[in-house]
């Protein structure tokens, strides 16, 4: 197990910069995900650690010892990746002891190890076919497998669940956390699903365009986002946002939308603020918002509506009768209203939210 | 009395389902070469067959013998000297030609400037034509006068008679078409090496796989289809290549002492000096008959080069 610290990492292919200069810290044991959109350089990032990218400034350490010039080998890292590649020619068992091969462990000692790993990963009748004879979901557990025997001081993974469909994703998510609980290695996990991010990381490294916008837990991130990108892009469905601003301790904004804050009123510019669609209620009828959408997903029902300019999604739990073109009331549970700034896009912090809510028509 | 208001009208332009249409659109687009292949390949082959059972007089005369041209090949002291020397040939050039195709892609392999000129280099021969090429070597290594000749006795390696001596003759026409060939492997080899995804080098590179272990375990078993091509063309090449035929050609015609005849030059020998065209049908039959067993062997002992996953 091992603490990795990232400081100030900078890569740059050519004259093109595309990580500039980011910090960060994987304590001892934690289960890190890296998210973002694409192309932000969360690959980059991770294989920078693994040691396949050459690190063009700054620091990466592993329990203290800067590894940026340490062979990857010798990192004692090991990484699946999002295609697997799994060796088509070898066979699962061959592909798991490989990299014991390598390292010259006696025959026995291998054997060990595979079935051991092959065992927790439920591999145990698969050992001899070769990658091409396995299903999807297989195919990535013998890649977890190929990690695992090595018993690495850190695990990565490239978005490992992106091949899978929905189902197994959900299983597989499953079976992975589990293995970091029984494992407790340190892993960084990279991907691009906010949902992955939220149900699996002990913390959370939100990236965009090369920087790294806001860490935490997945919790933090949900309740407190550092600005607007982070605000849209935890949570599921996307936070609602509305332009406006204050006036007195009232905030108005598009769509005709108010509500109290106790914001600074001496804040006089541009705001967004955002709303959580759960956050959101609906009216019985008459009012402002016509219904666009009606989504039922049984539990819940999703609803958009819209007025003027303005559309919002609203969450409902268990299920409406609001049909397409009906018009209702909004209601904003304004404790959970988030003010941010609309030049900068960060935050505001609130001096209270304690107000209760107010309804408007 | 029928209910069925199927509009047969409007489909009838698509009788031909359209997997079948594009089916018989690939046998369409292979059919010229197909052809081409047939009348200037197939029926050669076939006729010679038939040629090898007649006995044919300068005057054009045929005369049926039946396997009476067999026969006398089972007897000739000189069509088993030349078989040897193909097989001796075909065993060298084989192997050499696998090594230096693949040691000369896996060295120019990564894509820069200079590498693509080495490349260029490599391949350059195959610019000129073959006839000069054998008898610039031939210059170059000819007894007294040639440049390599000279230069043998001043490393202190005696006078070698390059082409003169019967006991080098043979490993010098190897050489050269090594030399002449391996450009061509090697670029064959580049498009195999391609063909192997970089996410494998990446995983046996966490798997802690230096260069070497990364040759043997991952290059060398995901290069088997092209090992394979290579090798069955190489073997072609060797046994009946028309470019082993004109170096050797050019360079000793056979000699000296047969050391270098292989059976194509046997065979063009019999038939345009001797023309004895028969005798020579039926060494070719039974030169491409021998070839056919052996590819095809290879192949069903390799899966034809597919690996043993698929
Ligand atoms: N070899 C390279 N040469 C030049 N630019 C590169 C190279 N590899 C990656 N990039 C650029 O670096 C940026 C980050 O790429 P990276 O692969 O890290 O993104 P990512 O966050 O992993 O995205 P995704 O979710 O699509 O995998 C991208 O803009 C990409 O175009
Ligand atoms: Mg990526």
């Amino acid at each position: 197990m091992a603490r990795v610290e990232i400081e100030n990492i900078t890569k740059r292919y050519g004259h093109l910069e595309v990580v500039h200069g980011v910090s960060a810290c994987i304590e001892d044991g934690e289960f890190v995900i890296l998210v973002g959109p694409s192309g932000c350089g969360k690959s980059t990032l991770l294989r920078m650690i693994a040691g396949l990218e050459h690190i063009s400034d700054g620091t990466i350490s592993i329990d203290g010892e800067v590894v940026n010039d340490v062979a990857p080998k010798d990192r004692n890292i090991a990484m699946v990746f999002q295609n697997y590649a799994l060796y088509p020619h070898m066979t699962v068992a061959q592909n798991m002891a490989f990299s014991l091969k390598l390292s010259g462990l006696g025959k026995d000692e291998t054997r060990d190890k595979v079935g051991n790993a092959a065992r927790i990963l439920g591999l145990e009748k698969l050992l001899d076919r070769y990658p091409g004879q396995l299903s999807g979901g297989q195919r990535q557990r013998v890649a977890m497998g190929r990690a695992i025997v090595r018993d690495p001081e850190v695990f990565l993974f490239d978005e490992p669940l992106s091949n899978l469909d929905a189902k197994l994703r959900v299983q597989m998510r499953a079976e992975i956390k589990s293995l970091h609980q029984r494992l407790k290695t340190t892993t960084i996990y990279v991907t691009h699903d906010q949902v992955e991010a939220m149900t699996m990381a002990d913390r959370i490294v939100v990236m965009r365009d090369g920087l790294i916008e806001q860490v935490g837990s997945p919790l933090d991130l949900y309740d407190e986002p550092a600005n607007l990108f982070v605000a849209g892009f935890i949570g599921s469905p996307t936070m609602n946002f509305i332009e406006g601003a204050m006036e007195a301790d009232i905030f108005r904004g598009t769509g005709g939308i108010e509500c109290h804050s106790n914001l600074p009123a001496a804040f006089h510019g541009a705001l967004v603020a955002g709303i959580r669609p759960d956050k959101i209620k609906l009216g019985k009828s008459g009012g402002p918002f016509e219904v666009l959408v009606v989504e039922p997903t049984g539990a819940e029902t999703q609803v958009v509506v819209q007025s003027g300019d303005l559309q919002l999604v609203a969450l409902v739990q268990g299920r409406v009768t609001y049909r397409p073109g009906e018009s209702v009331g909004v209601t904003l549970d304004e404790t959970a209203v988030h003010f941010f700034d609309a030049r900068t896009e960060q935050r505001i912090e609130h001096l209270d939210r304690n107000l209760g809510s107010v309804s408007r028509q | 009395m029928s209910t069925s208001v199927r509009p047969k009208t409007k489909f009838r332009h698509s009788r031909l389902s359209a997997r079948n249409r594009e089916w018989i659109a690939g046998y369409l687009f292979v059919l010229p070469d197909a052809l081409g292949l047939l009348v200037f390949l197939g029926l050669p082959m076939l006729l010679s067959l038939v040629l090898g059972l007649y006995d044919v007089d300068g005057f054009g005369a045929y005369r049926f013998v039946g396997m009476a041209n067999y026969t006398k090949m089972m007897r000739d002291p000189l069509f088993w000297q030349s078989a040897k020397v193909t097989a001796l040939y075909a065993l060298m050039l084989v192997p050499l030609l696998y090594v230096c195709g693949l040691s000369l892609a896996l060295l120019v392999q990564k894509t820069n400037r200079f590498n693509g000129v080495i490349r260029s280099m490599f391949f350059a021969p195959h610019m000129v034509s073959l006839i000069v090429v054998a008898l610039v070597w031939q210059f170059l290594v000819v007894d007294k006068i040639g440049v390599l000749s000279r230069l043998t006795p001043a490393l202190g390696l005696g006078g070698i008679s390059f082409l003169g001596d019967p006991d080098y003759a043979l490993f010098t026409v190897v050489a050269v078409s090594v030399w002449f060939l391996m450009g061509y492997y090697m670029l064959i080899f580049l498009g195999g090496l391609q063909d192997i995804p970089a996410m494998y080098y990446e995983a046996a590179t966490m798997d802690g796989a230096g260069p070497i272990a990364k040759f043997w375990y991952i290059t060398l078993p995901l290069l088997k289809p092209t090992s394979f091509f290579v090798i069955m063309i190489s073997m072609v090449a060797a046994v009946a290549g028309s470019q082993a035929f004109d170096i050797i050609w050019v360079m000793t015609g056979g000699g000296p002492a047969n050391s270098t005849s292989v059976l194509i030059v046997y065979i063009y020998q019999q038939a345009f000096s001797f023309g004895a065209f028969g005798y020579a049908a039926a060494m070719a039959s039974i030169l491409v008959i021998s070839l056919m067993a052996m590819t095809g062997l290879m192949f069903l002992l390799t899966r034809g080069g597919r690996f043993s996953y698929e």
